[in-house]
């Protein structure tokens, strides 16, 4: 079974190198399109159909979006990186803080052994009491949606909050009115 | 294995947001390292062999599947971030197009006044 | 922006209102099934998209002009926090009381039906509301921005 998720994972992986690398910005787009994709599988694979819905109806929008920013644009052509030094330095870090960062996966719980309700425990935690009494609760079959409506529905506030802010804040940068008026 | 191979992807994210000149390409920086972190967080609710966290009728009783599901707790936290990050991206993305259409180009070492 | 061929006109415009039902079905059964208000306003979102990409932007302000949409936005925002503030008047102290489902609890014990989460539904359809509203508000800004008209002028 992990099989499945190292060769989806090496799929994002290697659609992510080639959306980096490549000269030409829409494809570049395209191969963001094929990662966000195989995003959706993996998260159909791993037993979360609410997230795989979202993110491959996300996915299609973003790519609209995006693809609206590229097109028509008449210099989709700049490539290349910045000044040598930065470049030396930038690669330097990364590769330093991924080998420091991959120690840290050592305190995670092994794959496929979430902390969450291990059998010998016998305290109760958050996960734990959401799949026993959700259902009773709330009426609710879908604990996901039990869980962001319901339980920790003050997130969902805060997250609307934030959306309305992101699209107004588009909205304000992309409208043509207020220069006429400042004009006249 | 599989926490070192989300990692990585998010370490490409990085390097495409840090090295590269163009606008457009560090936004796509930015999404493949929201992607990472999504996966990550799925992935460390997943168990072998469970369910998904939807009960159906007949499989009835919810005392016996909490040791059957999956976390249902990182997937509520991911399906909002995924629809914030599409929020963000339509900003950024705003901010690309007008800068374009201000300085004429999306090279960020040519449009000298973002030099502070 | 005056639309593309006649194939694809004839086709999605049987297929928007497939796309807008689907919407309308994931919403409204997110509590049941895989689904939800995120997703279910992303659908109701594309179907528009796809009729604005289809027929042209004329078509588009006829039957959700920008105004409408942002009207849509607001209106999802506030019923989201109308829905939290409500428990208050049935005696809770905390936001998003589960008002309805604990008074159909105490009459009828059966769960897996539409109207037995009380207000997840509701909550729902007022997120599917404000996504969907924003998102195709965001579509509609970024399509219709010419580039290079203010810019002339400062």
């Amino acid at each position: 079974m992990p099989i499945l998720f190292y060769v989806l994972l090496l799929f994002i992986i290697i659609a992510a190198l080639i959306a980096v690398e490549t000269q030409n910005l829409l494809s570049s787009v395209i191969c963001i399109g094929a990662a966000g994709f195989g995003g959706s599988l993996i998260f159909l694979f791993l037993k979360a159909p609410d997230i795989a819905i979202t993110q491959i109806t996300v996915e299609v929008l973003a790519l609209i979006i995006l693809i609206r920013a590229t097109i028509s644009r008449d210099k989709t052509f700049i490539s290349g990186d910045r000044e040598f030094f930065s470049v030396i330095v930038s690669v330097v870090v990364v590769l330093v803080l991924f080998l420091i960062g991959t120690r840290v996966f050592d305190t995670f719980p092994k794959f496929g052994e979430p902390a969450f309700a291990v059998e010998t425990k016998t305290e109760q935690t958050a996960s734990k009491h959401y799949l026993t009494n959700g259902l009773k609760e709330t009426g609710a079959a879908n604990i996901v949606a039990s869980v962001i409506l319901d339980y920790r529905a003050y997130d969902t506030l805060g997250e609307a909050t934030v959306l309305f802010t992101s699209i107004l804040g588009a909205t304000v940068l992309l409208r043509k009115q207020a220069k006429i008026k400042v004009q006249t | 294995m599989l926490y070192a191979l989300c990692f990585l992807l998010f370490m490409i994210g990085l390097y495409c947001a840090l090295v590269k000149k163009n606008m457009v390409r560090i936004v796509l920086g930015i999404v493949i390292m929201e992607y990472a972190v999504n996966i990550l967080l799925i992935m460390i609710g997943f168990r072998i062999g469970g369910e998904a966290p939807i009960l159906s009728p007949p499989q009835g009783l919810p005392l016996k599947t909490s040791l059957q599901s999956v976390d249902p707790l990182p997937q509520a936290l991911v399906l909002t971030a995924i629809v914030i990050s599409l929020g963000s991206l339509a900003l950024m993305v705003s901010i690309c197009i007008r800068t374009y259409q201000r300085y004429g180009t999306f090279d960020i070492t040519q449009i000298r006044r973002l030099r502070g | 922006m005056n639309g593309m061929t006649i194939i694809v006109k004839n086709i999605s415009s049987w297929i928007k209102i497939l796309i807008f039902l689907f919407g309308i079905y994931i919403t409204l059964f997110g509590h049941l099934t895989p689904g939800g208000g995120f997703a279910g306003g992303v659908i109701l979102a594309s179907s528009y998209i796809l009729l604005t990409l289809a027929f042209g932007k004329r078509v588009t302000d006829e039957n959700l002009p920008l105004w409408l949409a942002s009207r849509l936005d607001c209106i999802g925002a506030l019923l989201f926090l109308a829905i939290s503030l409500v428990g208050f008047l049935f005696g809770a102290s905390f936001f998003f009381y589960n008002f309805i489902q604990q008074k159909y609890l105490a009459q009828h014990a059966s769960d897996f039906h539409l109207v037995s989460a009380g207000t997840i539904p509701l909550s729902n359809f007022a997120i599917a509301l404000k996504v969907g509203a924003s998102l195709f508000m965001v579509f509609l800004v970024l399509s219709t921005f010419r580039p290079g008209e203010p810019a002339q002028q400062e």
